[in-house]
This record gives C-alpha cells, sequence and structure tokens, in this order.
C-alpha cells in the first residue's frame, strides 16, 4: 500500500525537477538581480540594493501600472461580456453545430499570433476594408483613425484573450444540471432572473477561471501595444521589454517583472479566497 | 363528471420528439384535491406529461386546461403548478432557507414574509434547525423534504412529483409515502405523482392512470385497477397475475365460458366478446387455493406441482398445467396440507376472482 503511494509520487518527480530547475530557479534568479546595481554594458553588479524598487514609486511608472491593470481589466471584462454569451450558446447548440463552434474558438491558436495581429493592422488601417466601408456608407468624410489607438490595442488584446475566457465558462455551462435551471422557472423565474439567479452563480467557477486567465497574461503584453498602439501607451510590458532591450538595464527591468509577478500571485490568491482551483483552469 | 369540476384537464394531447412520439393523445381531469398517480413503466411517457402540465414541455397538440383556462402555451412561471424534480434539482449555491424562499423571492415578497414561510415549512418538512445548511451537507431523504417544502412554499393549485423517492432506500420510502400522503391530505392540494413502483401507486393513490407506450390503458381507483383490470398489461403490471390464454367458447349477457386447454371455465365479464375471441383470464396468485383432491368448484385447473418454496407466512407453488401455462399461487402456511414435488393438485378459485382481460400483450409473448 505504502509502496503503491510512493511510486506515485514518483511518477511526478521528472515534472516538480523541471519546475525546480526552470520555474523555482529562474524566478530566484530574477528576483536576485532585481536587488543589484546595474552593472557595466549588459550586466549586473554589487552592492545589493532596494533602489529599483524605489524607482518604480515614481509617477511616469505608477502611471503605465494603472493603465496596464486598467486595460487588463478591460480586456477580462469584454472577453466575460463577449465569451460568455458564446460558451452559453454553444452549450445550449446541437452537438454538431457545438463542435464547428468550438473549433472557431481553437482554430486562431494555431496560427502564428503575429500573422493574427498584422490582420488587425490591415482592417484597421487608414485604407483598410472597415474604413472603406464606413466610407462607402457615408458614414464620415476622411477615414477614422483606428490603427495605433488604445482602442485597437483593447481590440487586440479582447480577440487574443478571449479563447482563455470561452473555454473555462463552456466547461462550466456544460457541466451545469439544467434541470435545476427548469427547477427555477418552474417556482416563478423568468428566462432572464433564472439566467441571473441559477446559471450565473452555478457558472461561477469558470467565470472567474477566465477573469484570471484573461486578467494576468493581460498585463504583460506587450507585443500588441507595440503593433496596434500608438508611441504614448507605455505598459508594463513594454516597459519590461525597453529596460531590458533598449536601455540594457538588467537590474531594473527585472524588479519591473517582479512586480508583474507579485501582481500576478496576488491575482491567483484572490481567486483561491474565492474557492476557484487550479482544476477549473484546466479543461 | 362534469366539464367545470376538473381542476386540470388534457385533451387530446400529443408530445414528439423528432419523430419519436412520447405521449399519443391522452385525455385526463384532475380533480380539486385529489391523488392521482401516473403509473407505467419506464419510457412509457409518464414524465414527458408530467413536464406539459409543468410548462417545461410544449405539446406537438393538444389542449391542458388549469381550471377551465387554457394554459397551453403559458409559459412555466406563470403557471400555478410546481414540480418536486427526480433529483430534487435543489440551487446548490443557496442554502436550504434560501432554497425553500426563491419562490417567494422571486414573488417579491418582503424577507419578513420570506422568513415566516421558510420557518413554517421546514416545520411541516420536519427540517426545524436545518435553514443554514447547504444541499450539500444533507442527505437524500432530507434533500426530498427541501425539494417538496420549496414547491409547497407556493402554495401551488396542484403539486407535481416525479418519482419524488425513487432515490431513498427502502425503508426512507415507506416513511416519505406514509408523510407525503399525510401533507397531501391535510394541506388538500391535488398531487399528481409519478412512480413506476406500483406498491407505492396502490397506496397512496385516490387514482391510478396506468399508462403504456404514451397513452392510457386504464384509469381507476387502486382497487378497481386491482380487483377489474381490463387488460392483461393492466393485469400483470399490477400485482401478481396469471394470465392464462384461451378462447371464448360461449357468451352470455354477465359473462362468459372461456376454453382453456380443453376445459371450460366460467367468468364473468362484462366485455364486448364474441365466441372464438382470443382472451386471457387474469388469476392473481394469491386468490388461488390448492387441493390435492377434485373440489366440488366450477373453476379449477389440475397441474403437477412443479415447484414449492416455503417463504414464512406463505408458501410460493408453481404448478404446471397439461397444456404447458403455469400457474403460480400463493397460500397461507398455517394448516397446509402436506404436497410435494412432481403431484397431481388442484387450483381452484372464487368465480369473481377471475378477471376477464383483452390480451394486449400477445405480440410480447411470442
Amino acid at each position: 500500500m505504502k509502496n503503491r503511494v510512493h511510486r506515485r509520487e514518483a511518477l511526478a518527480l521528472p515534472m516538480a525537477a523541471y519546475a525546480a530547475l526552470f520555474v523555482g530557479l529562474s524566478l530566484l534568479y530574477i528576483i536576485g538581480l532585481s536587488l543589484l546595481s546595474r552593472g557595466e554594458g549588459f550586466g549586473a553588479s554589487l552592492p545589493a540594493t532596494g533602489e529599483n524598487y524605489a524607482r518604480i514609486l515614481s509617477p511616469i511608472y505608477l502611471r503605465s501600472l494603472w493603465l496596464s491593470l486598467r486595460l487588463a481589466g478591460l480586456t477580462a471584462l469584454f472577453c466575460l461580456l463577449i465569451g460568455y454569451p458564446f460558451a452559453y450558446f454553444m452549450v445550449k447548440a446541437p452537438p454538431r453545430a457545438r463542435t464547428w463552434l468550438l473549433l472557431l474558438v481553437i482554430v486562431p491558436f494555431w496560427t502564428n499570433a503575429l500573422i493574427r495581429i498584422y490582420g488587425w493592422k490591415i482592417l484597421f488601417s487608414a485604407s483598410g476594408p472597415i474604413n472603406q466601408l464606413v466610407m462607402a456608407l457615408g458614414l464620415a468624410q476622411r477615414p477614422l483613425k483606428l490603427l495605433y489607438t488604445d482602442f485597437a490595442v483593447l481590440v487586440g488584446m479582447v480577440y487574443a484573450m478571449i479563447p482563455f475566457m470561452v473555454l473555462p465558462v463552456y466547461s462550466a455551462a456544460e457541466r451545469l444540471d439544467w434541470s435545476v435551471v427548469e427547477a427555477a422557472r418552474d417556482l416563478g423565474a423568468s428566462p432572464i432572473k433564472a439566467f441571473f439567479t441559477v446559471v450565473v452563480p452555478m457558472t461561477m467557477p469558470g467565470i472567474l477561471a477566465g477573469l484570471v486567465l484573461t486578467f494576468i497574461p493581460s498585463i504583460g503584453l506587450f507585443f500588441l501595444s507595440d503593433l496596434l498602439g500608438g508611441s504614448n501607451t507605455m505598459l508594463w510590458g513594454n516597459l519590461v521589454h525597453n529596460e531590458l532591450l533598449k536601455s540594457r538595464d538588467l537590474p531594473f527591468a527585472a524588479a519591473l517583472s517582479v512586480v508583474l509577478l507579485a501582481l500576478t500571485g496576488l491575482v491567483i490568491l484572490l481567486y483561491r479566497k474565492k474557492g476557484g482551483s487550479a482544476e477549473t483552469m484546466v479543461f | 363528471m362534469a366539464e367545470g369540476q376538473a381542476l386540470l384537464s388534457l385533451r387530446d394531447l400529443h408530445k414528439a420528439f423528432d419523430t419519436q412520439e412520447a405521449i399519443s393523445g391522452i385525455s385526463l381531469d384532475v380533480y380539486e384535491g385529489e391523488f392521482l398517480t401516473l403509473l407505467g413503466p419506464s419510457g412509457c411517457g409518464k414524465t414527458t406529461t408530467l413536464r406539459v402540465i409543468a410548462g417545461l414541455e410544449a405539446p406537438t397538440k393538444g389542449v391542458v386546461l388549469l381550471n377551465g383556462e387554457d394554459i397551453t402555451r403559458l409559459p412555466p412561471e406563470k403557471r400555478q403548478v410546481n414540480t418536486v424534480f427526480q433529483n430534487y434539482a435543489l440551487f446548490p449555491h443557496m442554502n436550504v432557507e434560501k432554497n425553500i424562499a426563491y419562490g417567494l423571492r422571486m414573488r417579491g415578497a418582503s424577507r419578513q414574509e420570506m422568513r415566516e414561510a421558510t420557518e413554517k415549512m421546514l416545520a411541516l418538512v420536519q427540517l426545524e434547525g436545518y435553514g443554514k445548511r447547504q444541499p450539500g451537507q444533507l442527505s437524500g431523504g432530507q434533500r426530498q423534504r427541501v425539494a417538496i417544502a420549496r414547491s409547497l412554499v407556493l402554495s401551488p393549485r396542484i403539486l407535481l412529483l416525479d418519482e419524488p423517492l425513487g432515490a431513498l432506500d427502502l425503508q426512507l420510502r415507506r416513511q416519505m409515502q406514509q408523510e407525503l400522503k399525510r401533507m397531501q391530505q391535510s394541506l388538500g392540494i391535488t398531487f399528481i405523482y409519478i412512480t413506476h413502483d406500483q406498491e407505492e401507486a396502490l397506496g397512496m393513490s385516490d387514482r391510478i392512470a396506468l399508462m403504456r407506450e404514451g397513452r392510457f390503458v386504464q384509469i381507476g381507483s387502486p382497487q378497481a385497477l386491482y380487483e377489474q383490470p381490463e387488460t392483461a398489461f393492466a393485469a400483470s403490471f399490477i400485482g401478481e397475475t396469471n394470465l392464462l390464454r384461451g378462447r371464448a367458447a360461449a357468451v352470455r349477457d354477465d359473462g362468459a365460458l372461456i376454453e382453456v386447454g380443453g376445459i371450460s371455465l366460467p367468468v364473468d365479464s362484462q366485455l364486448w366478446i364474441s365466441p372464438g375471441d382470443a382472451m386471457c383470464v387474469s388469476l392473481r396468485a394469491e386468490r388461488l387455493y390448492m387441493s390435492p383432491v377434485p373440489v366440488k368448484e366450477p373453476c379449477q385447473l389440475s397441474g403437477t406441482l412443479a415447484e414449492s418454496r416455503y417463504a414464512g407466512g406463505e408458501r410460493v407453488c408453481m404448478v404446471h398445467l397439461p397444456d404447458g401455462q403455469v400457474l403460480k399461487s400463493r397460500h397461507p402456511t398455517e394448516g397446509e396440507a402436506p404436497l410435494s414435488v412432481g403431484d397431481q393438485v388442484y387450483l381452484w378459485w372464487h368465480q369473481p376472482s377471475a378477471v376477464l382481460v383483452r390480451d394486449d400483450l400477445a405480440q410480447e409473448a411470442l
């Protein structure tokens, strides 16, 4: 009996070793790096200092943090508003249609993200299809400025993140016991009331998982705002990117990353406190 | 009875799923305060019937009248009819109190009203003090009670119960049967109750509607269904019976002679039959008497005792008739004659015990 337990644990060993090496050690390395001073060229050196963190407290960085969090929050919110009805519709659809809808969500995953973002660039450009349509309909005299705006970044983010909302909500809604919804109707709830008092609370694990899964990566995404955003939107991810590759300030870039990591940890902690589990994130 | 008197009327209801008809043309009147049971094997359309009454399923054809008012197209939330679901369907994210108060909340009741009504209901189903529990912390029987309380709190005109005791163990089921019956009588609420358990149906119902393949086979009091089944299916589904296949030899006003294996048996009957018709005679196992010697009774058959099993208060016997048919009989063990397997025996009965029924099982029997 005891032997069997040991054997089962042994199966997790390779994964544990991998995690310790490539996640644990690298994290320690980054944290250590963030406490060093800037070194010669592209390096770091002693003495140890908290200077990097103190620097983050200056208004420009705090503003960037605020913008990043706001964008991530809006992304998660719009993913919920669009993704939830879609997932709900998918569950209600007949099995054949369901497969196709699921493919619709998953197939974009198989295409390179950059290529897809370039697709948006074309769509949003001054002479792109959207502007052509708007002008053809006479809704505007001159092309709208769509590309290189916060709006474009938000659209791109929502587009990139939406599968991470649809899938957990879908798996929660799929397991929903519909007789409970019928019970609500039977007890006098209109379809809308039944939705908000029964369906939403019962799919809450999926909603929470979706919010976490869309919010967290959205804080750190940088290439989207690089490609679709204006030059004045400096998000946290862009900041890390810049400090690392342009300013070549390794310890400061590490400190910025640690802040991002801490935020992520905080969100997950909140999620766990709300009763969310890692399992609901897996579909 | 007169048209206006029925609380609920089903008129020629049909419901098809794709091309499959779940119910095909059922009509029924249910009266105020009645305990009506829909009884039948699984897949006979009982649950579909209940769902049509609840408004959870729209009939393909036909009309549902509640108090003479057409409610066929009314959504479930607008019907004064509530359902106790088979799996209870409690709200897992609400505690017992909130589950029970849900319907009142939907009606916009005040907190005070909800609290009072919930307390009353918890007392009614004997779950005082359980208000703050989550459904997951309750036993099957307790969940059942919450489901009933949740429906009864709305004082429905009719309570629909879909095999509410199906998931409970035997002892608890017996107890809940009595409690449900007591509740129904003291509240005076009309119950439409689904079960596939004929014993449950016999013990609780004012009337039973026996269903088979989407139609009603027979509707009547438990006693009428047990004593006067109209078809072989009804006779065999309710209680234990022997179905003897034979032909009508002679037909009189109040009965007939049925020829079974060369012997003519007199049977009372009001059925329209003509000589030569293939018929069944239903003989309840416990209404048969056994004798080692012929008796002076017109209703008797002889055969070989093939099996004899002692079961405490009664003995269960199998008797092979010369024509190959088998009769099962049950006898009190008190003062029984010593008989052993292989003996020639005579089974006899009082003429009213034999019921002539239409043979609606013939296809399956082949």
